[in-house]
C-alpha cells in the first residue's frame, strides 16, 4: 500500500462508533454468576467447562454462519460433519492405539493432532462432494434446501451407521490429557484447557485470515454484498465452495474436540448439537463471526451454570437466552448489513 | 371418497357435487390417484374385518393417525412455504394432554375432553409465541427456532417425569367404551368380536377422515388462497395489502392444533404416550420424508405419503433383508442394503424427489 | 463517431414477467463520456446491468473490445475491464475505506502514484482512510465507489446516478471529478438524472424511453433542442439552471 496514504494520521478522524455491548455480555455473565455458587471452586470449574463447550460449539458453528451470510444457503445438514469428524478419529485411533496409552505428551498430543488432521481432511472432502451434490442445484430456494440438506443429513448418517455400525463407540481420551488441573481446591480438567487453547487458537487465526488476507476480505465483503464482489472482477462461486468446505473441516475439527469431550460417538451426535448451533447463529447475527464467538460462549457459560444450579432448565435456558437477545436486537448481536 | 373416484369417472353431476362439496372441490385430478386413494379408505375401513389380528388393525390406526399429521404439516410446508421442526412437539403436545389426563384425573371420557382442550390451548398459544417471535424476522429463523424449541420440549418431557412420565413415558385406561372387554354386539360380525377397541380404531379413522376434510376445506378457502400466494410470491402478496406475517402464523397455528388432535389419537390407541412415539425428532424426519416424498403442496400427497411409509417401516425391512441376506458376500453392499438400512434408501428417495419431481408422486400421477 | 470500444444490438432483457429492454442499439467511442438518459422506468438501470452480466440479455448482442460478452459472467466481464458502480454504490460498509480500494485492485497493491491521483481527486477519503466505510456520509461513499472504480486502469466505467441524493455543493465536487477523469482520458458511460449535471460533462447523449434508444447524438444536440429533452425526458424550462 501506499506510504504516503498509509501514513496519514489526522488528528481529528472522526470515532468509530464500536459497537462493545455485546462483547460484554460474556464477562459480565461470569462475573454475575459468580455470587450464585458460593465457593470459588465450582465456579471455576463451571466456568472452564462452559468456556470449552463455547469454543467446541463456535467451531462448529463458524462454517455454518459464514455460508449462509456469503451465499444465504443455510445448511441443515451441517451436523454430518460434526458426527464424521468424530468418527473419523477412529481412522487414526483404531491403528495409533498406542500412542494413546502412551504416559507421553508428546504422543498423545500428536496422536490428538492427527485425529483432527484425519477428520478436517476427511470433512473437507465430504463437505466438497456436499456442497457440489446437495447444496448447488437449490441456490435461491431456502425451503428447498431446508429439504435437501435434511435429506443430506439422514443419507449420510445413514452412512456412518452403515461403515461403523449403528450402536455407540467409545473412545478414550489419551493417557496424559485425562485428569485435571489442581490448584489447592479448584480442579481444572486438563482436556477443556486443550479445547479452550484450540478454540482461541483457530478463532484467532480466522480472525486474521477474515481481517488480514484478501480472501478474508473478499469473504467479508461477500458477506455484505455479493453481487459487487463479482462486479469487481471475483468469483464468488469459488470462494463460496472454499468457505464452504473450510466450514466443513472446522465442523469436523469441532467433531473431534466434541468427541473426545463426551466420549462417546454416535451418528446422531452432531445433530444433537446442531440445536446449540443454530442457536448460537441466530443469537450472534446470520453471518457474523464475531457474534458467532460470542453467542457460543454466552450459551455454554449459560448452559454450565444452569445446568449446576437448576439442571431440569439447562436446554430451556438457551431458548430464554435466545429469546432475550432476540427482544434486545431481533437481528442478533452483530446484525450483518446485508444488500 | 368412493365418490372421488366417480367424479373423476364423470358420474351424473348430482353426486358429483355433494362428493365436490366434500373434498372443498379440489379432487384429486387423476384416475390412478383416485383409485389409489379409494383403495386406502376402502382397505383402511375395512381392515379389521379383511386382516384379522392386531398388527393390522395397528398399522392401519397408524396410517390414519399419519395421514392427518403428514397432511397438517404439509399446511405449512406446502401451502405457506415454511418449514417448521416443532411439528412433532405439537403431536406431542396431544400425546401427552390424553396421557397425563386420562392417567390423573380418571379413565372418563370427561379426562379426554379436558386433556385435549388444554392440549389444544398449549400447543396454540406456543405455536403462536413461536411464529411472533421468529416469523417476524424472516422465515429462516422459523425453521431454526422450531429446531431449538422442539428439542428443548423433548428434554423438559423427559426432565418433568413426576409430570410426564420421564424417558419411560405415560400408560393409562381407557375409558370404558374404548376397551377390548366392552362389547358394542353382543355377537361377533364375520368373526370378528365388535368391542372397545375396534371403536377406538373407527373413532381413530373417522376423526382422521373430518380432520383431513377440514384441513382440505381450509387450504381451498379464500384464506388457503392467500397462503398459497404468499408461498408464490412473499413480496407481490404484501405489495397487494395481506399481512404476511399474520397469515404464516395463523397458518402454523392451525397446523399446530391438528398435529394436536393426531397426537391424542396416538395416545388413544397406543394408551400410551412417551418421549419415542409422538416427541421424537426421528418422527419428525418421518414426517418431512411422507409429505416430501407424497407430493408437498397436495393434501392427497400426504395420504399417499403417509401410507406408503407406514407400510415400508413395516414391510420394506423384510423385503431388504432378502436382499441383503443374498448380498453376504459383498461387505459394504450388504451393509447399505441391511434391514435396519431402510432409511437411508428413503433419505436418497427424498432428495431425488426434492430435484427431480418437486411434486412428488401426487405430482408425477397427475402429469399423466 | 470515433471506434466504438462497446456495443448493443439489439438487446432485450427481460426480469420475470417485465420486458425491460425492447431492443436497445447503442455504441460507446473510446475516450468519451456517454450520458445514458431517460426518464425513471425507462430501462437505464437494467441496460448497466445487462451489460456487466448482473441480468442477462434475453437476445441480442454486446460487444466489448471485439469481443461478445453478451452471455459472460459478471466477474469475467468486469476482468475484461470494465468497471462499474451501481446506484446503491455497492460500498461494503464493513470493510475500512482502505480495504475496499484494496479489493478493487484486483492485480495487487495499488499504484501509489496512481492512488494519491485519486485521493487528489476525492480528498475527503483520506482523513477516512482506515475508518469503516459505513460511517462515511452518502457523497462519500459516492466518491468511495468511484475511487474503487478506478482503482486500476480500466478501460470502461458504467456509472449509475453518481450524483443522486447529493448536496448541490458535492454534485459540484463530482462533476469536477468526472471533469477530471474526461481530461486522463477514460471511457465513460454515466447515468444521470440531474440534466445540468449531463449537459456539462457529456460528449455524446444516448436517450432511452419505454426500453428502447430513442434519441442518440453529440450531447450539445441534446442541450440545444429543448423541445426534444421536453419529449424525452419529461423536462421543463425551470429545470435549467
Amino acid at each position: 500500500m501506499s506510504s504516503s496514504v498509509a501514513d496519514t494520521k489526522p488528528g481529528d478522524l472522526p470515532r468509530t462508533p464500536r459497537d462493545w455491548v455485546p462483547l460484554l455480555l460474556v464477562p459480565a455473565l461470569m462475573v454475575l454468576a459468580a455470587p450464585l455458587f458460593g465457593n470459588v471452586s465450582s465456579w471455576v470449574t463451571l466456568t472452564t467447562a462452559g468456556l470449552a463447550m463455547g469454543m467446541m460449539i463456535f467451531l462448529m458453528a463458524s462454517g455454518l454462519t459464514l455460508v449462509f451470510g456469503l451465499m444465504d444457503v443455510i445448511n441443515f445438514g451441517h451436523g454430518v460433519f460434526i458426527s464424521l469428524g468424530a468418527y473419523a478419529t477412529l481412522l487414526v485411533l483404531g491403528p495409533l492405539a498406542a500412542w494413546g496409552e502412551a504416559d507421553s505428551l508428546v504422543l498423545n498430543l500428536s496422536l490428538l493432532g492427527l485425529c483432527i488432521l484425519a477428520a478436517m481432511a476427511v470433512t473437507a472432502a465430504v463437505g466438497m462432494l456436499f456442497e457440489r451434490v446437495i447444496v448447488r442445484p437449490v441456490y435461491g430456494s431456502h425451503l428447498k434446501q431446508i429439504l435437501v440438506t435434511v435429506g443430506g443429513l439422514i443419507v449420510a448418517e445413514q452412512f456412518i451407521h452403515a461403515i461403523w455400525g449403528a450402536s455407540p463407540i467409545t473412545v478414550a481420551l489419551p493417557q496424559t490429557l485425562r485428569g485435571a488441573f489442581v490448584f489447592g481446591d479448584v480442579a481444572i480438567e486438563r482436556y477443556r484447557v486443550i479445547a479452550v487453547v484450540i478454540g482461541l487458537a483457530v478463532f484467532g487465526l480466522m480472525h486474521l485470515v477474515l481481517n488480514r488476507t484478501r480472501i478474508g476480505l473478499l469473504i467479508r465483503a461477500g458477506v455484505e454484498n455479493a453481487e459487487m464482489v463479482e462486479s469487481l472482477g471475483y468469483r464468488i462461486r469459488r470462494l463460496f465452495v472454499s468457505v464452504f468446505v473450510a466450514g466443513s473441516a472446522l465442523a469436523g475439527l469441532g467433531g473431534v474436540m466434541w468427541a473426545f469431550y463426551r466420549q462417546t460417538l454416535t451418528a446422531g451426535m452432531g445433530m444433537d448439537v446442531m440445536v446449540l448451533v443454530f442457536i448460537v447463529i441466530i443469537i450472534g447475527g446470520l453471518g457474523s463471526i464475531g457474534g458467532c464467538f460470542v453467542g457460543s460462549l454466552l450459551i455454554a457459560l449459560t448452559a454450565n451454570y444452569v445446568g449446576f444450579l437448576a439442571p431440569k432448565l439447562a436446554l430451556v435456558s438457551n431458548i430464554l437466552v435466545m429469546a432475550l437477545v432476540l427482544i434486545w436486537r431481533p437481528q442478533g448481536l452483530f446484525p450483518v448489513n446485508r444488500q | 371418497m368412493t365418490l372421488a373416484m366417480s367424479s373423476a369417472a364423470g358420474t351424473p353431476p348430482a353426486r358429483n357435487g355433494i362428493l365436490l362439496g366434500l373434498l372443498s372441490a379440489d379432487p384429486p385430478r387423476s384416475r390412478v390417484l383416485s383409485l389409489l386413494l379409494v383403495a386406502i379408505l376402502a382397505t383402511l375401513v375395512a381392515t379389521p374385518f379383511l386382516i384379522p389380528g392386531s398388527q393390522p388393525i395397528g398399522t392401519a390406526a397408524k396410517i390414519c393417525i399419519f395421514i392427518l399429521l403428514a397432511a397438517s404439516f404439509d399446511l405449512l410446508l406446502g401451502y405457506t412455504g415454511i418449514v417448521s421442526f416443532a411439528h412433532t412437539m405439537f403431536f406431542g403436545i396431544g400425546g401427552y394432554g390424553i396421557a397425563i389426563a386420562l392417567n390423573r384425573l380418571g379413565a372418563t371420557w370427561t379426562s379426554v375432553a379436558i386433556g385435549l382442550a388444554a392440549a389444544l390451548a398449549l400447543s396454540a398459544v406456543l405455536a403462536f409465541i413461536i411464529g411472533l417471535v421468529s416469523l417476524r424476522v424472516r422465515a429462516i429463523f422459523f425453521s431454526m427456532i422450531t429446531l431449538a424449541v422442539a428439542s428443548a420440549m423433548l428434554v423438559l418431557a423427559s426432565q418433568l417425569s413426576g409430570f410426564t412420565g420421564g424417558e419411560d413415558g405415560l400408560s393409562f385406561q381407557l375409558p370404558p367404551e374404548l376397551r377390548p372387554a366392552f362389547r358394542v354386539l353382543a355377537d361377533p360380525v364375520m368373526g370378528i368380536a365388535i368391542n372397545g377397541r375396534l371403536l377406538a380404531y373407527y373413532l381413530i379413522l373417522f376423526v382422521s377422515l373430518g380432520m383431513f376434510l377440514l384441513l382440505l376445506r381450509i387450504v381451498n378457502s379464500p384464506f388457503g388462497r392467500v397462503l398459497q400466494a404468499i408461498r408464490e410470491n412473499e413480496f407481490r402478496a404484501e405489495a397487494l395489502g395481506y399481512r404476511v406475517v399474520a397469515y404464516r402464523i395463523a397458518a402454523s397455528v392451525i397446523a399446530a392444533l391438528a398435529a394436536t388432535v393426531a397426537g391424542a389419537l396416538l395416545a388413544l390407541w397406543l394408551r400410551y404416550n412417551g418421549p419415542d412415539t409422538t416427541l421424537s425428532f426421528s418422527i419428525m424426519i418421518d414426517v418431512l420424508l411422507m409429505v416430501v416424498i407424497g407430493g408437498m403442496g397436495t393434501l392427497y400427497g400426504s395420504v399417499i405419503g403417509a401410507t406408503l411409509f407406514v407400510l415400508a417401516q413395516s414391510y420394506l425391512q423384510v423385503l431388504m433383508g432378502t436382499v441383503s441376506g443374498s448380498l453376504a458376500a459383498v461387505p459394504l453392499l450388504a451393509s447399505i442394503t441391511h434391514p435396519d438400512r431402510w432409511l437411508l434408501w428413503l433419505g436418497i428417495l427424498f432428495v431425488t424427489s426434492v430435484y427431480a419431481f418437486p411434486g412428488g408422486i401426487v405430482g408425477r400421477l397427475r402429469r399423466e | 463517431m470515433a471506434e466504438a470500444i462497446l456495443t448493443l444490438e439489439g438487446v432485450h432483457t427481460h426480469i420475470g414477467p417485465y420486458h425491460i429492454l425492447q431492443g436497445v442499439s447503442f455504441g460507446i467511442a473510446r475516450g468519451e463520456l456517454t450520458m445514458l438518459l431517460g426518464r425513471n422506468g425507462a430501462g437505464k438501470t437494467t441496460t448497466l446491468r445487462t451489460i456487466m452480466g448482473l441480468w442477462q440479455a434475453s437476445s441480442g448482442r454486446i460487444t466489448f473490445d471485439g469481443r461478445e460478452i453478451t452471455a459472460s459472467a459478471t466477474p469475467d466481464i468486469a476482468r475484461s475491464g470494465i468497471a462499474y458502480v451501481p446506484e446503491s454504490m455497492g460500498i461494503f460498509t464493513g470493510l475500512t475505506v482502505r480495504e475496499n480500494i484494496v479489493l478493487a485492485a484486483r492485480s495487487g497493491p495499488v499504484d501509489p502514484a496512481r492512488l494519491d491521483w485519486i485521493l487528489g481527486l476525492f480528498p475527503a477519503l483520506r482523513r477516512f482512510w482506515d475508518l469503516p466505510a459505513g460511517n462515511l456520509s452518502g457523497g462519500q461513499k459516492q466518491m468511495l465507489a468511484i475511487a474503487r472504480a478506478i482503482a486500476e486502469p480500466r478501460r470502461l466505467l458504467l456509472v449509475d446516478e453518481p450524483t443522486k441524493g447529493l448536496a448541490p455543493v458535492m454534485i459540484r465536487s463530482m462533476i469536477e471529478a468526472f471533469q477530471a477523469l474526461k481530461a486522463a482520458g477514460e471511457t465513460i458511460l454515466l447515468v444521470e438524472q440531474n440534466f445540468h449535471a449531463a449537459s456539462v460533462l457529456g460528449d455524446r447523449a444516448v436517450v432511452i424511453d419505454d426500453g428502447r434508444v430513442a434519441h442518440q447524438g453529440p450531447m450539445s444536440e441534446l442541450v440545444a433542442d429543448t423541445d426534444l429533452q421536453q419529449r424525452l425526458l419529461g423536462l421543463s424550462m425551470d429545470t435549467h439552471q
